[in-house]
């Protein structure tokens, strides 16, 4: 990706040489004027006729850096950009406490080892998480112009979505709360202790940060704000063709083959084993299929800013 | 000698079959204004968009600020500060915070921000600076745009149509700042623009682009008086034609050559002062209404005519929003 952070030493070192070959004479048009300067002798690689004239001069402040650079705008974005993440909270907790009022008689008839609004609230992060990304704020950067400025800048490219990617984990840090608060409030209870909150509370942000790969990639690819909205059509057989409403054994049919290859099926399992014990292979199955999702997702998003921040 | 800032050789960038730009070969000294002067598409923003790394060129070779463009683009991002020709401002932000975020994006320390912020001060409008960006004019984001670009202070300074959709006063602004600038920041400033009053205000020499290619390169004054004619301007209170034009005036002493745009004639002549009577004359015999009559030296836009063939300066008033022409005139 950053093929240009060995640059300096390489051109230092080629400045000598390589600027000696350089002669970009017979380049002007013009045969008069103040400005026309002797050719051929002008335009060498010299790093020194380069240097800023005053004081100030731009350095390379390294990748962690640039990402604390890229990461401090995103972050300072957010408390303005709240009509953007406060329905993110609103919905799923209206899911939430709908679907634990109508459906809890579920767990009469069903194979629940846990209380249904335990079972509900890893859908409710999950809900919450999926699909949220500061790629809006990407899309109306490369209308506007303003994600030119950046890559006018020498800051890593890397790190120009990384720096997203960090508002994002704040977000879903910053939501997560909530939640669990208030599956606490309604009487969940973690028999895994705070370490399994905890736990809960990292796999669900895991997997919101997994996930934003797919919307970045398409703000990326399209720069288009529709095509960016419209992606929130994949969350829909994400999170609900999977073991959202019911436990596998009481789905049936297509639903329940589909439910068995889905992913999410395997973290809402690995979220609710926490309301159990300690589980290692449902949690490990949870892990693997964020992690497996998300190198998908991560690999579209850092090819689709290859591809943009390439020279198209 | 001074060096050279920015070199291009043969520099072409093609979109399949269309030659946005096509072996372009230029260079601008160090602490020079440098006017890229064209219509809209002529491909100026492209070259632009090559010349400070944002697009890679199909071909050829460009050197910016002691630095190969496509072998060296972090080097060369270190050195140029960019004004393209939309405002890139996050406009949720304040303009004080949009410099500190620049600054930081070039690995400048806290205080070095702040002191630059007091320097560029000639050019922010430093009450509305912890303002929010949406609240700003067009002229106070445009003027925070390039104080943004000058924030790591850069040694080379592209200006992508810098005034474009401004009103008069701002642009005056603008222009008074490009100036400032250069001439005491000793900053290299590569101007695009398709306002021909601008490239001749403002730059040390002024390119002329068209359909891709550099036609011609000079001081502004020396391209004009390479078209060495002074121009009669007749104002008609009624369209004429070409054939009409040319057979009202074809036997008058002095003319040299006549063109028309809808009810504007434009005739050339070596000595404009002694065939303006003539011109007069064979007008008034003819009973053509005549509204206004001046003479004007030549302008960039005659330049701009004898080298491609087109004019511009319609489109550069309407979007200027004043005259185009900046030769001396006097009307009769």
């Amino acid at each position: 990706m950053n093929s240009e952070a060995s640059e300096t030493s390489r051109e230092v070192a080629s400045a000598g040489g390589e600027a000696a070959n350089v002669g970009l004479g017979a380049a002007t048009s013009s045969a008069a004027g103040r400005g026309n300067p002797a050719q051929g002798t002008l335009a060498r690689d010299n790093p020194a006729r380069g240097a800023p004239a005053r004081g100030v001069a731009a350095r390379d402040r390294g990748f962690w850096g640039d990402l604390s650079a890229v990461a401090n705008r995103s972050l300072r974005q957010l408390p303005r950009d709240l009509a953007s993440i406060i329905p993110a909270l609103f919905v799923p907790v209206f899911f939430y406490a709908v679907t634990i009022g109508a459906l809890s008689g579920i767990a009469n008839f069903s194979a629940l080892e846990i209380d249904y609004k335990a079972f509900q609230l890893p859908v409710a992060i999950i809900t919450t998480v999926t699909g949220l990304s500061r790629a809006a704020a990407l899309v109306t950067d490369i209308k506007d112009g303003y994600f030119d400025r950046l890559l006018l800048t020498p800051v890593n490219r890397v790190s120009l979505l990384l720096g997203l990617m960090v508002a994002d984990l704040t977000v879903f840090l910053a939501l997560c709360i909530p939640v669990v608060g208030m599956g606490l409030i309604v009487g969940v209870d973690f028999p895994t202790g705070f370490l399994g909150v905890l736990l809960f509370m990292l796999m669900g942000t895991l997997w919101g940060l997994m996930y934003t790969g797919f919307p970045y990639g398409i703000a990326l690819r399209t720069g288009n704000p529709t095509a960016v909205n419209n992606s929130f059509l994949l969350f829909f057989p994400f999170v609900f063709l999977t073991t959202a409403w019911l436990p596998q054994d009481n789905l049936s049919g297509w639903l329940s083959a589909v439910a068995t290859w889905n992913p999410v099926s395997y973290i809402l399992e690995g979220m609710r084993s926490l309301f159990v014990d300690w589980n290692a292979a449902a949690i490990g199955k949870g892990l693997a299929a964020i992690l497996g999702v998300g190198a998908v997702a991560q690999i579209f998003a850092f090819m689709s800013l290859r591809r943009r921040v390439r020279n198209p | 000698m001074p060096p050279s800032a920015i070199a291009a050789e043969s520099l072409s960038r093609h979109f399949g079959d269309l030659k946005a730009v096509d072996e372009l070969s230029l260079e601008v000294e160090e602490g020079e204004i440098y006017g890229f002067l064209g219509p809209n598409g002529a491909g100026k923003t492209t070259a632009v968009r090559m010349l400070c790394t944002l697009l890679a060129p199909t071909s050829g070779r460009a050197v910016v600020a002691g630095f190969d463009v496509v072998k060296a683009p972090h080097q060369v991002r270190k050195r140029v500060g960019a004004a393209l020709q939309s405002t890139a401002l996050d406009e949720k932000m304040t303009g004080r915070e949009l410099l500190r975020i620049q600054g930081r994006y070039y690995g400048l320390s806290a205080s070095e921000i702040a002191n630059r912020c007091e320097e560029l001060a000639p050019i922010l409008e430093m009450d509305a600076i912890d303002r929010r960006v949406a609240t700003y004019s067009g002229g106070m984001k445009r003027r925070l745009d390039v104080a943004i670009a000058l924030i790591h202070s850069p040694s080379v300074l592209f200006l992508d149509e810098p005034t474009t959709g401004l009103d008069p006063t701002s642009r005056a602004k603008v222009w008074e700042e490009i100036r400032h600038l250069n001439e005491h920041m000793g900053v290299t400033i590569f101007l695009t623009t398709q306002y021909l009053e601008e490239a001749d205000e403002l730059a040390d020499r002024v390119a002329i682009f068209n359909s891709g290619h550099l036609v011609a390169e000079d001081d502004p004054e020396e391209l004009k008086r390479q078209v060495g004619k002074d121009v009669i301007v007749v104002h008609l209170g009624c369209d004429a034609t070409d054939s009409e034009a040319e057979a009202l005036l074809a036997g008058v002493s002095g003319v040299e050559h006549v063109e028309v745009s809808g009810s504007e004639l434009a005739v050339s002549s070596s000595q404009g002062a002694a065939t303006i009577s003539p011109v007069a004359l064979a007008l008034s015999s003819a009973d053509v209404p005549v509204v206004e009559l001046s003479l004007r030296t030549p302008t960039l836009d005659d330049v701009f005519f004898q080298v491609t063939g087109e004019r511009m300066e319609e489109e550069s008033r309407a979007g200027a929003g004043t005259s185009a022409g900046t030769g001396e005139e006097g009307a009769v």
